[in-house]
């Protein structure tokens, strides 16, 4: 359509009325028609709980605690998730057990709040912590939100096989000694001169 | 017919009565609107459906609608309200009233007695007749709306 | 009770099938858009979504049904109950075949057209009463579009009816046997379309209640049933608006081998449908876009057409 209020004496009337009609036809027209040819478009919906969408492995949905190959939680409590959470969703407490091993006391997400920002997974060092592409997760409790450890901690690795922080680390625990663990050098005798 | 003319005329009357004693500009407007209706319901009931038909579109359906538009942009609140009522004691309205008692009743006392058969007068009689013997009026009319459609276009128009 | 026109049967069921269908084009209009944006529309509450209008109408009937404080009662109770009864009302005079129908009246189309400027009272109220700027705004547009478009509405008609010679909307669609008036009156029925729209304020000239710019605008301050009505009140001059260009334009009941009424439905559902893909397609035209469209461009061009039509029916004569 013309614009008649921006320059009101710019074109004569019979030009605008040309103007008009050739723009009815060329514009509204040609849309009338392109929209209609969706009637014969599939259509985009996933009809959801029956069929259920595409989930790509990488998508940031329920968190979980994962356990390295030998079956051993590997969350070390380092508390680097706590801290990078954005909105504070995550608490945790270290304990260790007898061999040295430092392992989460509790470790307590609480869903509500968790924004599926993975943040948190991004932060993890030991890859402990990963997100998953699942989504139904709604409660009718909020109180049902807050995930304890025991609901969190998974039987498997998860997303990342091989990762298993304690072979590689230089912390001793039972049954490893400081030096034996993977691409690691015994330790410098310091009192020694030898190179 | 006659059942449709009475009651169209009480109608009338009670909505032209509560035009002028509402307070509310708006509510007066609808009674307006009302009493017009019922006065085409009159027309029709005597025969004239083309009449009462123009009535609804042109007074009713056009013209009210212009007064609500005018009344919309006036912002009316409770002062006017008030104003309105100010301007209503019983000193105001009881002469003229009377006054027009008398002239109500020497109109119904100089009517023409009670017509009995109603004779219909559908679209094509009434354009006969303009276009025919009253060409000249419908002429002068069509003028008088040019001049004022003239008018109007000059003082919208910008310099 | 047979039918014949204006049996109480007669009068009934065409209450009850309007009503029903204005109901049912909620979500007929729903799953064409659907369709129309490659989704599914509803497609849950029974068989096809059916009863989805169910779903809606047990919600608008359960909602609080709120009048502000500040709105001025009479008129905000008043305004939802006018579109209604105006629309039904220009129905009474609609011909859906021989023998269906509520009045055989010799001023159908005029009787029509006093409706729709009736109508406007229902808008302008509705804004004016509800005390909002939004809804003022509204009206104010509303006002403004309905009784521009009226006149080309009923300038356009007139040629029709010059054509057929009489106002009765029967006697129109008899007088189409031979051919139906759209090809004669063509720019008429373009006009006529248009004007249709902006009467019903169906998108694309939705301009009194746009959503983006005034927020629903005369019915800003409405909820519950009174809201429903607007909104029933919308989908029936829709239906009002089809059955008109059915019977003005597309010769009524007539076609062959199928029965009368069947066509008559035939004919109106293309056109609703054709509002719908209208409203899926066509973008909103700015207020004063539309008006001067209106002034400069459909008045012209239905005054020419009126003056060509008048001019080859004296010439035939």
């Amino acid at each position: 359509m013309s614009d008649p209020i921006a320059r009101p004496h710019s074109k004569s009337f019979l030009a605008k009325f040309g103007e008009l009609i050739s723009d009815t036809l060329n514009s509204q027209v040609v849309t009338l028609w392109r929209v209609f040819k969706h009637l014969f478009v599939a259509t985009d919906t996933v009809q959801y709980p029956e069929q259920q969408p595409h989930m790509f492995s990488r998508w940031r949905g329920r968190i979980i605690l994962t356990r390295d190959p030998d079956g051993e939680e590997r969350c070390v409590a380092c508390n680097l998730c706590a801290v990078a959470c954005p909105v504070d969703c995550i608490a945790l407490q270290k304990t260790e057990d007898e061999e040295g091993r430092w392992y989460p006391e509790f470790f307590r997400i609480n869903f509500s709040r968790c924004i599926m920002c993975g943040f948190c997974e991004e932060a993890c060092p030991t890859n402990a912590i990963q997100l998953t592409p699942d989504f139904e997760m709604a409660e009718y409790k909020r109180q049902d939100m807050v995930w304890e450890k025991a609901d969190l901690l998974i039987a498997g690795t998860g997303k990342y096989h091989e990762t298993n922080f304690y072979r590689v680390a230089g912390k001793a625990i039972g049954g490893k000694d400081k030096g034996e663990a993977k691409n690691e050098l015994p330790p410098v005798d310091v009192r020694s001169l030898l190179p | 017919m006659t059942e449709l003319f009475y009651s169209g005329a009480v109608v009338a009357v009670i909505a032209t009565l509560l035009v002028i004693v509402q307070t509310n500009v708006v509510h007066a407007l609808i009674y307006l609107v009302l009493s017009l209706l019922s006065v085409a319901v009159v027309f029709f009931s005597l025969g004239a459906p083309f009449v009462a038909i123009l009535e609804a579109i042109v007074y009713a359906g056009a013209i009210m609608v212009l007064f609500l538009f005018v009344v919309m942009m006036l912002n009316l609140g409770q002062r006017s309200r008030d104003q309105e009522k100010d301007w209503l004691p019983a000193r105001t309205w009881f002469v003229p009233s009377v006054l027009a008692a008398v002239l109500l009743m020497q109109l119904t006392a100089s009517f023409p007695s009670a017509q009995t058969q109603i004779k219909e007068i559908g679209a094509r009689a009434v354009s006969e007749l303009l276009f025919g013997p009253y060409v000249l009026a419908v002429e002068l009319a069509s003028f008088l709306l040019l001049a004022g459609l003239v008018s109007a276009y000059h003082i919208a128009k910008k310099s | 009770m047979q039918w014949e026109v204006g049996s109480a049967l007669n009068i009934a069921s065409i209450l009850a099938v309007v009503i029903v269908i204005a109901a049912m084009l909620i979500w007929v209009e729903r799953r064409l858009l659907g369709f129309w944006q490659d989704r599914l529309g509803p497609n849950r509450v029974g068989p096809f979504g059916l009863l989805q209008v169910v779903a809606d109408m047990i919600k608008i009937f359960t909602k609080e049904d709120w009048i502000p404080p500040f709105a001025d009662r009479f008129s905000f109770v008043l305004a939802p109950t006018i579109i209604m009864i105006v629309i039904l009302f220009s129905f009474s005079v609609v011909p859906f075949a021989p023998g269906v129908g509520i009045v055989d009246s010799n001023i159908g189309v005029l009787f029509v057209l006093a409706m729709a400027s009736l109508g406007a009272y229902s808008v302008m109220l509705g804004g004016l009463s509800s005390d909002n700027k939004y809804a003022l705004l509204g009206s104010l547009r509303a006002a403004a579009q309905m009784v521009s478009y009226e006149v080309f509405m009923g300038i356009s008609l007139l040629g029709v009816v010059a054509l057929a010679g009489s106002f009765n909307l029967r006697e129109i669609v008899v007088a189409q046997e031979g051919g139906w008036f759209v090809v004669p009156q063509f720019i008429g029925f373009i006009i006529f379309l248009i004007a249709g729209i902006a009467e019903s304020h169906r998108l694309p000239f939705d301009i009194p209640e746009a959503e983006q710019e005034i927020c629903a605008g005369y019915h800003t301050e409405y909820s519950g049933m009174k809201f429903g009505m607007f909104f029933v009140g919308e989908y029936l001059g829709l239906v009002l608006i089809s059955s008109l260009i059915t019977v003005l334009f597309f010769g009524g009941w007539q076609g062959p081998l199928l029965p009368p009424l069947v066509w008559f439905f035939i004919k109106a559902s293309c056109f609703i449908a054709f509002f719908i893909l209208l409203r899926a397609a066509i973008p909103r035209p700015r207020y004063d876009q539309l008006m001067s469209y209106g002034w400069l461009f459909l008045l012209p061009l239905s005054l020419i057409n009126l003056l060509i039509t008048g001019a080859v029916i004296l010439l035939a004569n």
